[in-house]
């Protein structure tokens, strides 16, 4: 499966970046959000648990907010909401 | 009613759901016992089968510590460098000084009493072009040699395609003559006769040969202690030289260089938000220390790393003073063993956390088996041997790295076998053979030919690091053209 990016609701999209390794879903994640307006959320999945810690640290210095962090048999779901 | 009953029947989906994951949790755990216990049992059986085998079982440990620090911290030095210029995050750089210091600094008294098994490498232009092409494979491989190991335990195939490319490409390129020897200066090919090197190893066929005999044996190897006129194996030189010289001011400065650059500005961004203080020299160390302890998990790890690696060259020193050898070809052939052993009776037994030349080893043991020579090359028969990667004491460490992050990833419920798709395989494959072709020119990886050497006062470490980090940079620009093409695809159809 490769990335998917999809409209999910008003000002929520879901980008799917599942089976991806680094530094994939960390640089379509930074692009992602460069996309999104204020108060938009990304709903981000993946399964790298590398690229994690890396996209936890860019929200934080983007002054981005991470909403909501699932983890489901090594699949992560996270919700970042664009400041 | 008919709500009622929906909402208990939702209910009872969540709880199944739940106690199904409790379950699979559970089951996990399991297996990360079990597979410690695998460990265990493999070093007291073979120590009731062999005393020997204790030597094999400290490589194992050591690489069941790497193994599992590498995944608690998702430790990655291709990250170091990609992340800070991808997405301008620190954390993994912070992870690897820190790491390195304290090996230097744990190192440093070993050093200092003689009992390092550490060598220092020739020293010249080649560890920057080395590095500059092992760092453009890590980052199109998705992570550097070790991190391919460890990520391998967390059930990610695409990391197991980088292994067997970067394996396979090494063993091949120590080996390639024919063709080859035409691109090899003729300088290279006497400086390589006149070394006189027995006469199973064929010197002037094959170009890694004589780029090896001809041309990096012909430089200094050399450490800052040497630079400075002190003896490694002093107090002086071990403390001076290579730990504040070598390490500890090339460490701040660098640190201090992406403080500056990748992290002063959104800190004092987020401090004046909050209405505090950033001014003067008080306000640049408190952001300073806030870039060091931004990810808890990586320092920890960097920590743990640091010690362990310095601990693994003291124990490994005990153990062949014990035993009265210098290199574990010597223990082989006493347990019945000879077979791969290269020229001088010696096999790949650096003493310390190496990556890339068990890996190497072990398809050239294949290829051997399957008919093809390959003990008639430096790489293989002069310097490391091909012995059985059953009984070769860095393959122990190098399986066990993975059983170790494996036992972490189950752990913390992070196990999940991951299918490569066409897409990254592909990547995995072009990435481990620059890996594989930028190791054996800097004779070693982002392990051994740039962690181990910085530690150890080492002048190629930083200079292997230098190409690395530009490598890296390569590489990022490359994913940033390949990424936004992809997504802007994507986007269109979601009208951004």
């Amino acid at each position: 499966m490769g990335m998917k990016f999809e409209k999910t609701g008003e000002g929520r999209y879901r980008l799917n970046v599942n089976g991806y390794v680094c530094p994939h879903p960390q640089i379509y994640t930074k692009k992602a959000l460069e996309k999104l307006a204020t108060g938009d959320i990304l709903e981000l999945v993946f399964d790298n648990p590398s690229s994690g810690e890396s996209i936890e640290q860019m929200i934080e210095n983007d002054g981005n907010t991470l909403v909501e962090k699932l983890l489901e048999s090594g699949q992560y779901e996270w919700h970042i909401e664009k400041s | 009613m008919q709500q009622q009953v929906t909402g208990v029947a939702t209910a009872d989906l969540v709880m199944d759901k739940a106690a199904l994951e409790d379950a699979e949790k559970r089951k996990k755990r399991r297996w990360a016992l079990g597979l410690l216990g695998f460990f265990a049992f493999t070093s007291i059986a073979t120590f009731i089968y062999n005393e020997y085998y204790i030597y094999l079982s400290v490589y194992l440990w050591f690489g069941l510590i790497y193994g599992m620090c590498l995944q608690y911290g998702k430790f990655c030095f291709s990250s170091a460098f990609r992340d800070l210029f991808a997405i301008r995050v620190p954390r993994m750089l912070v992870g690897i000084v820190i790491a390195t210091l304290l090996f230097g600094a744990v190192s440093a008294p070993i050093t200092a009493a003689g009992l390092s098994t550490f060598h220092a490498a020739p020293v010249s232009s080649h560890a920057i072009i080395a590095g500059a092409i092992f760092g453009i494979g890590m980052v199109i491989a998705g992570g550097c040699a070790s991190s391919s190991l460890y990520k391998t335990g967390e059930g990610n195939m695409n990391a197991l395609i980088v292994i067997l490319s970067l394996s396979l490409t090494q063993a091949l390129f120590a080996d390639v003559g024919g063709w080859t020897n035409n691109f090899v200066p003729e300088a290279w090919t006497q400086s390589a006769l006149e070394k006189g090197l027995p006469a199973s190893i064929t010197v002037t066929d094959g170009w890694v040969d004589q780029y090896l005999a001809g041309y990096v044996w012909n430089k200094p190897a050399v450490t800052y202690a040497d630079l400075l006129g002190m003896t490694n194996e002093s107090v002086l030189g071990a403390f001076v030289g290579n730990l504040l010289v070598g390490i500890l001011l090339p460490a701040a400065l660098l640190l201090a260089l992406v403080y500056a650059l990748y992290w002063r500005k959104g800190y004092r961004k987020k401090q004046q938000k909050a209405g505090k203080d950033v001014s003067g020299l008080m306000g640049e160390l408190a952001g300073y220390w806030s870039m060091i302890i931004a990810n808890k998990r990586t320092a920890t790890a960097g920590l743990i790393l640091g010690i362990a690696c310095a601990l693994q060259m003291l124990v490994i020193q005990g153990l062949r003073v014990k035993f009265g050898f210098k290199n574990a070809g010597v223990m082989l052939e006493r347990i019945g063993f000879d077979f791969g052993l290269s020229v001088q009776g010696t096999v790949f037994d650096p003493g310390y956390w190496y990556v890339t030349t068990q890996e190497a080893q072990w398809v050239g043991w294949t290829l051997q088996k399957m008919g093809i020579e390959n003990l008639d090359n430096i790489y293989f028969g002069f310097v490391n041997g091909i012995p059985n990667p059953a009984i070769n004491p860095a393959d122990w460490m190098s399986f066990a790295l993975i059983g170790g992050a494996a036992i972490i990833a189950l752990y913390h419920n992070e196990f999940k076998f991951k299918k490569p798709t066409w897409e990254t395989a592909m990547w995995s494959v072009i990435g481990g053979f620059f890996m594989g072709i930028g190791a054996r020119l800097g004779l070693g990886c982002n392990v051994g030919a740039f962690f181990v050497r910085v530690a150890n006062g080492d002048c190629s470490g930083w200079l292997f690091g230098l190409g690395m980090a530009g490598g890296a940079y390569l590489g990022v620009q490359f994913f940033n053209w390949w990424t936004e093409r992809k997504l802007a695809k994507e986007m269109e159809s979601c009208g951004l």
